[in-house]
This record gives structure tokens, sequence and C-alpha cells, in this order.
């Protein structure tokens, strides 16, 4: 398994969802190649720095705003 | 990980009876789906347009049309992954309306190779979310996430931050499964470079 190979099964390592053998591969390769487990490590940090924070939290004012108007909408369309 | 089942094994969601009784009239159910998933929607839509007054329109029109085909809802798949689908397919529609004569679709951008091979090999710090404070850590995270092409922000949004299954993000934005995966990779392996910058450990003596 070279690095490209390697890049390929990430997801399917990540998710857990990769045969014995391929898992073999992958774990020889990652402990003979630093990069490699350099790019495992920090693009698990990125996904986890992203699920960990919420960038795009709405405010609860906003959220009530938002649900008025779309009960409003929707009551509307239900009398037409 | 999501569990693959057989059809009779499956657990009946909560969701089936509320779409139910809102089918029937019931406006209280559809404003309790309207509750459970507002959050949700607001944040796919902020994500993929990167406009807040966007976002909020969006988040309307997701629930309005939604009401007006609870109809066509098929229970083969779940409402929350319904309603994804049509707030993605509102999203994309607004980023085409703003960008005017350019198109923009999921198939945009997946020719170019940036970033899908690795450059940068340093760790990082082990928590990024000790050394900048909330609102600069919000900040990079949103200027990185901004700079993705649309097509790779929404796989990641839907899978890593929405947590959808792969199979969940295909069916919400009509791509294959393996088109899913692709995209996925390349939108973690950007992000990843792209926060390298700013997280990368650094040697003793060199400026931060
Ligand atoms: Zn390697």
């Amino acid at each position: 398994m070279n690095c490209t190979d390697f890049l390929s099964q990430l997801t399917d390592y990540f998710d857990g969802q990769i045969s014995p053998e391929l898992l073999e591969e992958v774990r020889t390769h990652l402990a003979g190649c630093h990069h490699c487990e350099v790019v495992l490590n920090t693009t698990r940090q990125t996904i986890e720095v992203y699920r960990g924070q919420e960038i795009y939290e709405i405010s609860d004012d906003l959220r009530e705003r938002l649900h008025s108007a779309i009960m409003t909408k929707c009551l509307e369309k239900k009398r037409a | 990980m999501p569990t693959i089942q057989s059809p009779g094994t499956e657990e009946i969601h909560p969701d089936v009876a509320l779409v139910e009784r809102a089918r029937e009239g019931d406006t209280a159910a559809f404003e309790q789906l309207v509750r459970q998933y507002e959050r949700q929607i607001f944040r796919v839509a902020q994500h993929i347009t990167q406009n807040r007054e966007d976002a909020e329109d969006i988040t309307q029109d997701t629930f309005l049309k939604a009401y007006e085909k609870l109809s066509q809802f098929q229970g083969n798949s779940k409402f929350s992954t319904w309603l994804v689908r049509i707030a993605v397919n509102e999203s994309l529609m607004r980023l085409r309306k703003r960008k005017t004569s350019k198109t923009v679709s999921m198939d945009e951008d997946v020719q170019t190779e940036e970033g899908s091979i690795p450059r940068d090999f340093a760790e990082w710090r082990p928590n990024p979310e000790q050394i900048f404070d909330q609102n600069e850590l919000n900040d990079i995270l949103r200027r990185t996430i901004q700079g993705l092409p649309p097509g790779f922000r929404t796989v990641f949004t839907l899978r890593d931050i929405e947590n959808l299954s792969t199979e969940e993000t295909a069916e919400a934005l009509g791509l294959s499964i393996p088109a899913v995966k692709s995209r996925l990779l390349r939108a973690r392996l950007q992000l990843r470079e792209r926060l390298s910058r700013y997280f990368r450990q650094r040697k003793e003596g060199q400026p931060a």
C-alpha cells in the first residue's frame, strides 16, 4: 500500500467500514509512514473541531421569529 | 457508524406518527416537526449559502414547501433527510441566483485536484480550542469552510457537521455513494490543509 492507496481508504477507515485485510495493510502503512500518520491525525482533528463548534448557531430571537413566520404562512395555506 | 438493518427490523421513527397526523390536518403535529428541525435546516442553509439572510429565507421556504408537499413524502426515507434535501435544493438555487451567470451544482469543481494531495505534514497542537478564544476559532472555521467549493462544502456539512450517514447524504443530494465519498475526502483534506496554517505546532523560538 502506498500513500495514494492509503488516502483512498481514509473515509472507510474513519467509518470503520474496512475489511480486516485492508485494515491490516492500512496499519502497516501507518506504522512506516509518518506523513500519512499526520494526515490521519489532523484530518480527524479537522472533523472534531468542526463538530465541536456551533459556528452558525441560531439565536433564540431569530429562531422564534422564523418559527412564527413559518407557522403563520402554513396556517394561511391551510385556510386557502 | 450507521448499522445496516433489514427493513422488517427497523424501529419506527417517532416522526412517522407526527407526519401522519400533520397530513390529516393536525397543525400542532406539523409545528412540532418544525421545532425539531428548524435549527438544523437553518444551519445547513447557512453553511451552503454562507449568507444569513438567505438562510433565513430558505428555512421558511423549506418548511412551507414541506407543508405543501406533505402528501408526496414517501415513508421510505427519514422525514429529516427529506427536509434536508429540500433545504439543499433551495440553497443551491439561491447560490445560482446570486452568481447569476455561473452555474452552481453538486458536480461543479470536482475536476480540480486542488487540495486532494496533502502538502502540510506538521502535527497540530492537541486542542485548537485552547489556543484561540471562541470568537477567533469560529472565525477561522467559518473563513476556512467558506473557501471550499459549494459541492464539497455541502457534503462536509451534511456528513460531518449534521452527522447524516453516507447513504442519507447521497439521498439528500441525489448523488451516488462513491460520489459522496470522494467529495467528502476532498472536502476533509482541503479543510485540513487550510486549518494547518493556524493549528500546526511550531518549533521552539518560532513566532506563533
Ligand atoms: Zn503514506
